[in-house]
């Protein structure tokens, strides 16, 4: 079944830490990452997210899906970014340093490629962690961790009941647009574009209508067994904090502390080799 | 009897805001500790409103005006908070998939606990413990789609019993599960009933099926009053249930035809335990003998035919359909039954091109069908789903009718003569310019019948017909759908209603794990015990009842019963809606 989340159930110490902290951790790699353009330190996140990816038992074949979709956007992502600001090295690092003879707008410059490569070593250094996380967490438990975290037990609880119902609501879509289809709403590139959008309203409201339904249900189901009773509630998936949580979240703390220190040493977010 | 009270109405009456008259009327109803009640009547009755009013949904989600007192452990319920009302009331929907809230069994059944903040170990030991109690502790990390009807009620009776609950409400408990489900869902509720003592209130309208256990007292209601409240023996020996449009067990509407006289100490609400002495036995043997005809079979013309289909769904490791023969003939009313699962849905996918065949072959009128779209076999193959909601779009009916012919560019003048007929076919011509959600579940079923006729097909394929209706409904329903059926179309229904197929169907065509195991009468069917064990059927009363009375062949005495129903109670029936 398709779902946002695509545990894969493999012992690993990965897996033993808790949903919170592996959010947590993911927010503070992201954010270092994201936060620095230190190449060393990017290079050593790389390796690091690697070595845990490596660790996490997650095999490539497992993921490739999404690492193919996050290349292809990763490509379009730099085109993009060369298309649009040929120049945004030089401007950064404040030197000039043509490649190989050549001049104009589009011309290649050691400063740009430079950019470009700590541009794709912070995509490098996130997506094995974004990707184990998204592998390694229960779904049911990710909303225990939410709530854990300080997110509202009904908005925590929300999550999970969206990962519950999405898969019936993708199993309702293909009916309803079976039987759509079988009274002559065309949904194949046959139609026209305005022919399409009112296809697509054809199968909506019947969604829609049904969804309302169910939702009622839902809600009345949920509150005939006291959801919504008090401020807190237990989670049978909640798994309590442990050492080794302790450690990752400290260790993910320290991430962050090294590249606000590097910020402060290069003076500025970015790691100057051309002067 | 001096059992405590747990809950009381005492001139108890009811109207939601949203409506004019009150949908409850001076209810008077008191329910002891231990007590299994069935709350039986019609739709509209008022029953499911009585059962918001207990598990306290009255007055927190739906609003309304309360009258007279209604008392839980002696407390005023508009006192309370919903809260308290679930610690004492616990209530399994009708819909178990919907009320599946976790993502896994052990998580849904430890939602109220969850709820109620209660901490590990006792969580998990608590969990444990009452998923052993319905028999799902096999299953405590599955999710809901890897578990079959029956498994996920099991899940919503733990999920409301870990609560510890001093009433529990089943509303309809059999309507989402195959008839011999059904039973185990039965037996269920009684061993659950007798291990915690609660007090059970079933509310459903499949009597004979409720009572294949003993329950102390049926309520029946009408209209919005109570107008029965007696013993099943007693209320079975009454008329109130004929009056009220309830259907009562199929073996005592055998024995009335017989005239043997029901009373209660004959003990007609089992008849296993009823006593049939042998003046009646002879007066239903004399039933039998009186006329038994013998059956016209006309001239057969194969319409549709499928030969050898199997069909793997994407993903997938177990072939759905398995090598399916069969066979319809044109003007044929036919059942396909079996499980969940069975591959009965997708069979019919199959047909209308939904999903397309590994290997086989099938015909309509000799035709391949393999080279036509969807679209096209649409025009020729009608399909209806179970929930009407899924396929309107429309808010007009005329609209909605007219949709499958417009999508086709049929001329305008055209639209509007076709669409008159299939509204007048469907008996909708009266509210042509309604919108649609002025209509009832039944009316709106019509609706969908019609937007498919309209495209004038030759076999019309529809998915559980009278899923959630009440008696009076499902004849409604089903009688048209014999008209329609008299009128030349090729009806193709799937269903785990056995009353259905005895009683409408020619034939059955039984699936059971992607295989047709037989194909053949219905009568004969649901008096065969392996076919009936496979496919999760349930052996028709009748059968029992005509060995009882030392009748030896039981098959030719159900079908004797239905060749009665349908040549003298359906004629008087339909005169009577002549003159109404």
């Amino acid at each position: 079944m398709t779902n946002l989340f695509n545990y894969i159930d493999r012992p690993s110490p990965v897996h033993r830490l808790t949903g919170a902290t592996k959010f947590v951790c993911l927010m503070l790699w992201s954010f270092a990452a994201m936060s620095t353009y230190d190449t060393r330190m990017l290079a050593a996140l790389v390796i690091g997210s690697m070595i845990i990816f490596k660790v996490g038992r997650i095999k490539i074949k497992d993921v490739s899906f999404m690492l193919g979709f996050t290349a292809v956007f990763l490509v379009i992502n730099s085109i993009m970014i060369f298309v649009f600001s040929p120049r945004h090295g030089t401007e950064i690092y404040g030197t000039c340093t043509f490649l190989w003879g050549m001049s104009g707008r589009y011309a290649l410059t050691a400063e740009q490629l430079f950019y470009h490569l700590n541009y794709l070593l912070k995509y490098l250094s996130t997506i094995p962690i974004v990707l184990l996380f998204v592998c390694t967490t229960n779904p049911s438990e990710f909303a225990s961790s939410l709530n854990k975290i300080g997110i509202k037990y009904s908005v925590s609880y929300a999550v999970a009941l969206a990962l519950r119902y999405i898969p019936d609501i993708q199993k309702q879509y293909h009916e309803i647009s079976q039987a759509g289809q079988a009274r002559g709403i065309e949904m194949t590139k046959k139609a026209s574009f305005t022919g399409r959008i009112k296809a697509a309203a054809g199968i909506l409201i019947p969604l829609i209508m049904s969804s309302m339904e169910r939702i009622d249900i839902i809600s009345n189901a949920m509150e005939l067994r006291g959801f919504g009773k008090g401020k807190k509630r237990t989670w049978y998936m909640g798994r309590p904090f442990k050492v080794q949580d302790i450690l990752a979240m400290a260790g993910c703390g320290l991430l962050v502390a090294l590249a606000a220190y590097l910020a402060y040493v290069n003076g500025g977010r970015y790691y100057n080799p051309f002067i | 009897m001096d059992r405590k009270i747990l809950l009381k109405f005492d001139g108890f009456g009811f109207k939601y805001n949203a409506q004019s008259e009150p949908t409850l009327y001076d209810i008077n109803l008191t329910l002891r500790r231990g007590e299994r009640i069935l709350i039986a009547g019609p739709s509209g009755c008022g029953k499911s409103t009585l059962v918001h009013c207990i598990n306290g949904l009255i007055p927190f989600s739906y609003k309304g005006e309360m009258s007279g007192s209604l008392t839980l452990k002696g407390r005023e319920t508009k006192d309370m908070s919903i809260f308290d009302i679930s610690h004492i009331v616990g209530t399994v929907l009708q819909d178990s998939d919907a009320q599946f809230v976790g993502m896994t069994v052990a998580e849904d059944i430890a939602f109220a606990l969850e709820n109620d903040c209660i901490a590990d170990p006792m969580l998990h030991d608590r969990v444990k413990e009452v998923a052993s109690m319905v028999g799902i502790d096999d299953h405590m990390r599955h999710a809901p789609d890897e578990l079959s009807g029956g498994q996920k009620q099991r899940v919503s009776v733990a999920g409301v019993l870990v609560d510890d609950v001093d009433i529990l409400i089943f509303d309809e408990p059999l309507a989402n599960l195959d008839p011999a489900t059904g039973k185990q869902a039965m037996d269920l509720i009684d061993r659950m009933q007798q291990e915690t003592g609660a007090t059970v209130i079933i509310v459903e309208h499949r009597l004979e099926d409720v009572l294949h256990r003993p329950v102390d007292r049926i309520v029946l209601m009408n209209k919005g009053r109570i107008v029965a409240d007696s013993t099943p023996d007693e209320l079975l020996s009454s008329d109130e249930l004929n009056k009220c449009g309830v259907r009562e067990p199929l073996y005592i509407t055998a024995l009335k035809y017989a005239g043997v006289s029901i009373t209660p100490d004959k003990h007609p609400s089992s008849l296993g335990r009823m006593v049939i002495d042998d003046a009646d036995a002879r007066k239903v043997t004399d039933w039998y003998h009186m006329n038994t005809r013998a059956v016209k079979e006309g001239t057969r013309e194969e319409l549709l035919k499928a030969e050898g289909v199997v069909f793997t769904y994407p993903g997938t490791e177990r072939k759905a359909l398995d090598g399916i023969s069969v066979s319809v003939g044109r003007g044929e009313m036919t059942a396909i039954v079996g499980t969940n699962g069975a591959g009965k849905s997708t069979f019919s996918k199959v047909i209308c091109g939904f999903e397309k065949t590994d290997e086989g072959i099938i015909t309509l009128s000799g035709e391949d069908l393999a080279s036509l779209s969807i679209k096209e076999r649409a025009e020729r193959i009608g399909y209806v789903m179970q929930n009407p909601n899924q396929m309107i779009s429309k808010v007009w009916i005329k609209d909605e009718v007219a949709m499958g012919l417009r999508t086709r560019g049929v001329p305008e003048d055209k639209i509007e003569e076709r669409v008159e007929k299939a509204l007048k076919i469907c008996g909708l011509w009266k509210m042509r310019k309604w919108p649609i959600s002025a209509l009832s579940f039944g009316q709106k079923k019509r609706v969908t019948i019609a937007a498919i006729l309209v495209l004038d097909p030759e076999i019309i394929i529809l998915d559980e017909p009278t899923a959630g209706q009440d008696y009076r409904h499902y004849t409604e329903i089903m009688e048209f759908l014999t008209e329609l059926n008299r009128k030349g179309i090729t009806v193709l229904m799937i269903t785990h209603d056995m009353h259905l197929m005895l009683e409408y169907a020619d034939r059955a065509i039984v699936f059971s794990r992607g295989h047709v195991i037989a194909d053949d009468k219905c009568y004969n069917i649901l008096t065969d015990k392996k076919i009936i064990k496979e496919a999760s059927l349930k052996e028709t009363s009748l059968y029992d009842l005509a060995l009882k009375c030392g009748i030896e062949d039981g098959t030719d005495f159900v079908k004797h019963f239905i060749d009665h129903e349908r040549e003298t109670v359906r004629v008087e029936q339909s005169m009577e809606e002549v003159y109404d």
